[in-house]
């Protein structure tokens, strides 16, 4: 591993992004919209549910959108050569993985900043906990993201294939994660299931945010995204293979 | 008389006994070379012959099946050797929505040279008026170029180019070839494939590829001579007609 390299390949990717205006547009616009949008269900409405759903949302959007944008980017860097060039270079594997760690990081730090300020300041989402903790938390989300698709990417050969991991490698976690009903509430089976699964932890913290102002849990949860993220950014490395049949 | 003088010189590359399946079939069927340093050196043959496959075994980004590749006294793909071999595949492999300039500033971090080099590699290749604009709005021939100019920025020992000359003009690809020979004057390896038979006679040394197997190995001159034969076309015809009936 090599710092030169991370960095180098993270400052690449960022400017990829901000070259690509309506990807990057998307990427911070997106989640604002949509929180807008789910304030505005629930604004007649005599229950909180917006308070209830959103801090679960705030997790979920860098969550999905980096999962997409990340698959779809490497698999396009493995089938363009690009990967293949480089890794016959001083290209440590990890370097690699790293550098698009920390691009995707960067662009969900600013993605839930700007999702947690309208939140929470406009929109009028209850949060007990720190509000810069909401930030950590979507950060985390989104390098858990950004990991797993990593992964994925390893088994797609089309970007067309890439993008139906989405369904079976996110929908069901977004089902699982207590967002629809309290996974103490789930049937035994799917509650062990649920506990095995990282989206589950990045709604936790989230839902753990908003209730209370007490921060143990909430890094706690925070760890282990951060543990699931690791581990899948070690299988992502695992699947980059220098040498190809 | 030839192969002597070749003796004499230093090897850069020695392929032994190399075999490699692809998908099931083989596509390299126990092939052993060597290639020289100072020289240029062709790897010519049909379309689907094994080219590209025998390139990536010498960058050590293809699995072998058997035999083994040697780079500068190493295995092939070891990582002391990654920072002395540019590799140029085949498809255009930089990063189209990146310029020409950012792409090559961003290969120059990751082989730790200098802002300089990327000056150097885009004259090199002719695209200083390309070097702000994105790659993806450049024509095949520019992005191909721009391709190349990666794998001179580390000065390599060895040079390996994957059909570098495609779809280029006749002029340029002169001047590539004059850059070709600069670089092997300099003491590094290049070596180039083509299936256009035309590209032979630019070539110190020529490799004859068939089906996974190497035909000929000798200087254009030599490979004439031995099949009787004016130009590179008429003397794989001849060789192909030769071993055709050896099989
Ligand atoms: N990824 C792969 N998986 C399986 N087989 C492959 C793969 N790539 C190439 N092959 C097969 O290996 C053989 C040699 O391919 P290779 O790309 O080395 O040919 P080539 O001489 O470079 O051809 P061209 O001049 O068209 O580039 C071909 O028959 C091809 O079908
Ligand atoms: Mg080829």
């Amino acid at each position: 591993m090599n710092p030169r390299i991370t960095l180098g390949v993270a400052r690449r990717v960022l400017t990829q992004i901000r070259r690509d205006h309506r990807t990057a547009a998307m990427l911070l616009v997106l989640p604002c919209l949509l929180m807008t949008l789910l304030w505005w269900m629930f604004v007649d409405s005599p229950v909180q549910f917006f308070d209830r759903l959103g801090p679960g949302l705030l997790a979920l959007f860098p969550f999905i959108i980096m999962f997409l944008v990340t698959s779809v980017t490497t698999l396009r860097e493995r089938s363009s050569g690009t990967l293949e060039r480089l890794l016959a270079m001083p290209m440590g594997k990890l370097d690699f993985l790293l550098g698009y760690a920390i691009a995707f990081g960067v662009v969900a730090a600013i993605q839930s900043a700007l999702a947690v300020a309208l939140s929470v300041g406009l929109l009028g989402l209850d949060v007990q906990g720190p509000i810069w903790l909401l930030t950590v938390v979507a950060i985390a989300d989104a390098v858990l993201g950004s990991a797993l698709g990593l992964f994925v990417s390893a088994f797609a050969t089309t970007e067309f294939q890439a993008v139906q991991f989405m369904p079976a490698f996110v929908v069901p976690q977004i089902l699982l994660c207590g967002l629809f009903i309290p996974r103490e509430q789930l049937p035994p089976v799917l509650e062990a299931i649920s506990n095995v699964l990282p989206l589950s932890y990045a709604t936790d913290a989230m839902k753990t945010l908003s209730t209370t102002s007490a921060t143990g849990d909430v890094w706690q949860d925070v760890a282990i995204v951060t543990a699931f993220a690791l581990a899948a950014l070690g299988l992502g490395a695992a699947t980059l293979r220098r040498r190809t049949p | 008389m030839v192969r002597i003088i070749h003796r004499m010189m230093k090897n850069s590359v020695e392929v032994r006994d190399l075999v490699v399946r692809r998908g099931g079939r083989e596509v390299l069927k126990g092939i052993g070379f060597t290639i020289e340093e100072g020289s240029v050196t062709g790897l010519l043959g049909p379309s689907g012959c094994g080219k590209s496959t025998l390139m990536r075994a010498l960058v050590g980004v293809q699995q072998l099946t058997s035999g083994s590749v040697q780079v500068f006294g190493e295995e092939a793909g070891t990582s002391a050797l990654r920072s002395r071999i540019g590799y140029v595949t085949q498809e255009v492999s930089v990063y189209d929505d990146l310029t020409v300039a950012e792409n090559l500033t961003f290969f120059a971090k990751v082989l730790g040279v200098s802002g300089d080099k990327v000056d150097e590699s885009i004259g090199a290749v002719d695209l200083q008026s390309q070097a702000d604009q994105v790659v993806g709005r450049l024509s095949g021939g520019q992005r191909s170029r721009a391709s190349l100019a990666v794998a001179l920025l580390g000065s390599p020992d060895l040079l390996v180019l994957d059909e570098p000359t495609v779809g280029l003009d006749p002029v340029l690809r002169r001047d590539l070839w004059k850059l070709f020979h600069q670089i092997a004057a300099r003491g590094a390896a290049v070596f180039v494939s083509s299936h256009v038979m035309d590209e032979a006679d630019r070539c110190d040394r020529l490799l004859l590829m068939r089906e996974g197997v190497i035909i000929a190995d000798d200087t254009p001159d030599g490979i004439r001579e031995k099949t009787r034969t004016d130009d590179i076309e008429s003397a794989f015809l001849s060789l192909v007609e030769d071993t055709g009936d050896a099989a």
